[in-house]
């Protein structure tokens, strides 16, 4: 049995999307920006696109924008901002959890001289709202949390983040922005333009195409570009357009977004039958993704005494794919930041696994799954404890 | 001037060798002929102690010269101008060659280093190097002679019936063509050394074959990957060659569940060691080679070694063993193999190693603690479900 549960890493494409990509390869292939026909079949699919995007988030039109993946979008958004707004300040806000999307570019923007603040998380993987609160002051340019965390599931309160900030607004005459990636929320639960200025959307983790992002960008903001070239996205995003990509996203955002609940409804089982049966027949182990306020695709767990490494191959041993807390080598170790902040020992890191459901799973692959799970830690932790 | 490339390849200790010289050369010719095999339309020919590769002109010279300066053998090699042997012709091919490099880099000097093969051609090679040099000094005029510092070096080679024009010698890396000192079985691990001890040996005209150990599920596919990337770079140089990839993981558990934990590596080693053995004497190796190098980890202390080496009959190359790792280091960038072994994946030797392995481990200790274990059986398991692979260079 094929059970593929690394669904926060990258999803299957949906047979209709492959279609739509296949029909800009194969028929529509010109290029938006030229004057005949087929150029102009080529603009409608990326405007029909734009529409889809647009209307499930409930944005206007012209405020999505295509981009290369969810990196480059989180990259646009920090710089963006950054670049535009230094005059205003140069505090920058943002959660130890993010994605290193976010996080490498605060790098970067800490050597050109911004402060970046980092707001710590508590043991179940959530922004600590009161750090956040005290850190925001007159200086600060940008905030910016994740929608859901991608290592353990927990949804971070935006609309909470976004009051505080709205709030600090009014009160101080500031214009401090909000950026939030919703890169594992989307197509999944509800993402709203109320949750933030700037949001992160991605094509691959949405059963559509790998190699295309979306920035969204509230109406009236200004960030600076930094592609340029030939006036593509309204000279956000030069580039000519990665069509079939685009239409690839947009087809898969139709579909996802129309069947969020009975879709979503499919993870929360599978995902609860999975922690239960784990919880049941393998002991010592903890459930890093919290209870509450945990998105249904995310199920991650330590099996203490064992190397989530090992577990993953044994695991793909009998075609089941999962990831882990750490890519290891003893000589370096990769541990996961996020288990990090969440307080997690190295033992407790270096046995966690991260399970992520799509609607593709079933109760029947789960049970599959439990059976090689239980096998695999039992002939690990045997050889385990004669170390 | 025909309308082809031609390169002028020069042999190493090939030269050296007496009435064995032949054979060398011949090996040597075959070597070349193989690696440009991909290219169509190439010529391979020896002439007067020196081999000619001649090559269609389309095609990239850059190529040509990366492929042959991979063949063991070859001291260096020289992109060449042919011309007839005629003190004239000579001089206005000299002009040609100098203008173009004149385009080419903007050279203000140079200096004629003349040579005359052929001791029938009427002028002396003093005297070649003046005429040309007055030639190429007539016909470009922006140049002047540099006898101590020349930005380039002209060199003339007169031979009976044609002579040749170059500037550069691109050092091979010398040593013996393959195929002219027997067959070695490597232990191939996904670090520095051993691929640099597989080149080393093969650099002496040793074939080789592989032998690699993983610990599936402890080491992941990526490694096993990695393997077969560095394997294939080394068949860059030594050819295409089998690789033999053999499963350590139950091995280890029985040494991990019945042995001293200080003793797994070295006795891991010595598994190691029997198993290349074994599968060296099925496919006609008569040696073993290893990346080993006195003092580098615990298990190449010299007395872990005394006990590795004990563990089989073979002779084994360490061609390693008294180098500096910095040396090791810049040969396997020099080779190409660097990049790829410092990729961070797990292998099997740092699966389940111990925190404090013993560095000084006494034969009779570690015979005892085999005692425990039933090895022959063990090694027979490993070899039976073995996987034997075919690597060929990119």
């Amino acid at each position: 049995m094929f059970v593929y549960l690394d669904n926060s890493a990258t999803t299957k494409q949906y047979e209709e999307v492959n279609e739509s990509i296949l029909q800009m390869m194969k028929f529509d292939f010109g290029n938006p920006s030229s004057l005949h026909r087929l150029g102009i079949n080529a603009e409608k699919a990326v405007k029909e696109a734009r529409k889809n995007i647009a209307q499930s988030i409930g944005a206007n039109n012209d405020e999505i924008f295509f981009t290369s993946c969810g990196t480059e979008s989180d990259n646009m958004a920090l710089f963006g901002v950054s670049e535009a707004r230094k005059r205003r300040g140069n505090k920058i806000i943002v959660s130890e959890i993010e994605h290193p999307a976010v996080l490498e570019p605060c790098k970067k923007l800490d050597k050109m001289g911004f402060n970046i603040q980092y707001i710590g998380v508590d043991t179940k993987g959530f922004v600590n709202i009161n750090a956040l609160e005290e850190a925001i002051d007159d200086k600060t340019i940008l905030v910016s949390v994740m929608h859901v965390n991608n290592e353990v599931g927990s949804i971070q309160s935006l609309d909470k983040i976004k009051e505080l900030i709205n709030n600090y607004n009014k009160k101080s005459g500031t214009e401090i922005l909000f950026h939030t990636d919703a890169v594992q929320s989307y197509g999944k639960l509800p993402v709203q333009t109320s949750y933030a200025d700037l949001i992160t959307l991605s094509g691959h983790k949405i059963h559509g195409p790998k190699g295309i992002g979306v920035l969204y960008i509230k109406k009236g903001i200004n960030i600076e570009p930094y592609i340029y070239g030939g006036m593509q996205e309204r000279g956000m995003r030069s580039g000519t357009e990665n069509v079939p990509a685009i239409a690839g996203i947009g087809k898969a955002s139709e579909i996802c977004c129309k069947s969020l609940k009975t879709r979503y409804n499919t993870m929360t089982n599978v995902k609860k039958y999975l922690l239960e049966g784990i919880k049941n027949e393998i002991p010592d182990i903890k459930v890093n993704s919290p209870y509450e306020n945990c998105i249904s695709s995310v199920l991650n767990i330590s099996f203490l005494g064992v190397r989530g490494e090992v577990l993953l191959h044994t695991l793909e041993n009998s075609d089941i794919y999962v990831s882990t807390g750490s890519a290891c080598s003893s000589n370096k170790k990769a541990n996961s930041h996020v288990l990090r902040a969440m307080g997690l020992s190295d033992k407790e890191i270096e046995g966690a696994v991260r399970f992520s459901f799509s609607e593709f799973n079933t109760i029947e692959e789960m049970d599959y799954v439990l059976h090689h799970l239980k096998k695999g830690v039992s002939q690990f932790r045997k050889l385990g404890s004669f170390r | 001037m025909e309308d082809r490339n031609t390169f002028i390849v020069r042999c190493g200790e090939v030269a050296l060798k007496g009435l064995n010289k032949p054979y060398f050369e011949r090996m040597l010719v075959e070597r070349i002929k193989k690696v440009l095999k991909k290219f169509e339309n190439t010529e391979v020919k020896r002439h007067e102690g020196l081999i000619f590769v001649r090559t269609p002109e389309d095609l990239n010279s850059e190529m040509v010269i990366k492929e042959i300066s991979k063949v063991f053998g070859v001291a260096s090699i020289s992109p060449a101008v042919e011309t007839v042997s005629d003190i004239d012709e000579i001089g206005n091919a000299a002009v040609e060659y100098m203008l173009d490099i004149i385009n080419k880099r903007g050279i203000k000097t140079f200096k004629v280093n003349a040579k005359r093969a052929d001791k029938n051609f009427p002028v002396k090679s003093p005297e070649i190097g003046r005429i040309i040099g007055a030639k190429v000094l007539k016909g470009c005029k922006v140049l002047k002679v540099d006898v101590h510092n020349p930005e380039c070096m002209l060199f003339v080679d007169v031979r009976r019936d044609k002579s040749y024009i170059f500037e550069q010698k691109i050092s091979g890396f010398g040593g013996l063509p393959l195929g002219t000192n027997g067959k070695g079985m490597v232990l191939l691990s996904g670090g520095i050394d051993s691929p640099v001890a597989a080149w080393m040996m093969a650099k002496r005209g040793m074939l080789i074959e592989a032998v690699h150990f993983h610990s599936y599920p402890y080491t992941s596919e990526r490694a096993r990957e990695k393997v077969v990337d560095l394997a294939k770079l080394v068949a860059g140089y030594c050819g295409n060659f089998k690789m033999h990839i053999v499963n350590l993981l139950p091995i280890q558990e029985m040494i991990v569940q019945n042995c001293p934990e200080e003793e797994t590596t070295i006795l891991v080693r010595r598994f190691m060691m029997k198993i290349a053995e074994k599968i060296a004497l099925e496919t006609d190796c008569g040696m073993l080679i290893t990346g080993e190098n006195l003092g580098q980890v615990a298990s190449q202390t010299a007395e872990a070694l005394i006990v590795t080496d004990e563990s089989v009959k073979m002779p084994v190359m360490r061609p390693l063993i008294a180098l500096d790792k910095v040396d090791i280091m810049d040969i396997a960038k020099n080779i190409g193999t660097f990049e790829t072994s410092i990729l961070p994946y797990e292998d099997c030797c740092t699966v389940f190693l111990p925190k404090h392995p013993t560095t000084k481990p006494k034969l009779a200790k570690i015979l005892e603690s085999e005692g425990k274990i039933d090895v022959d059986k063990l090694i027979e398991d490993a070899i039976a479900i073995k996987e034997v692979i075919s690597i060929y260079p990119d």
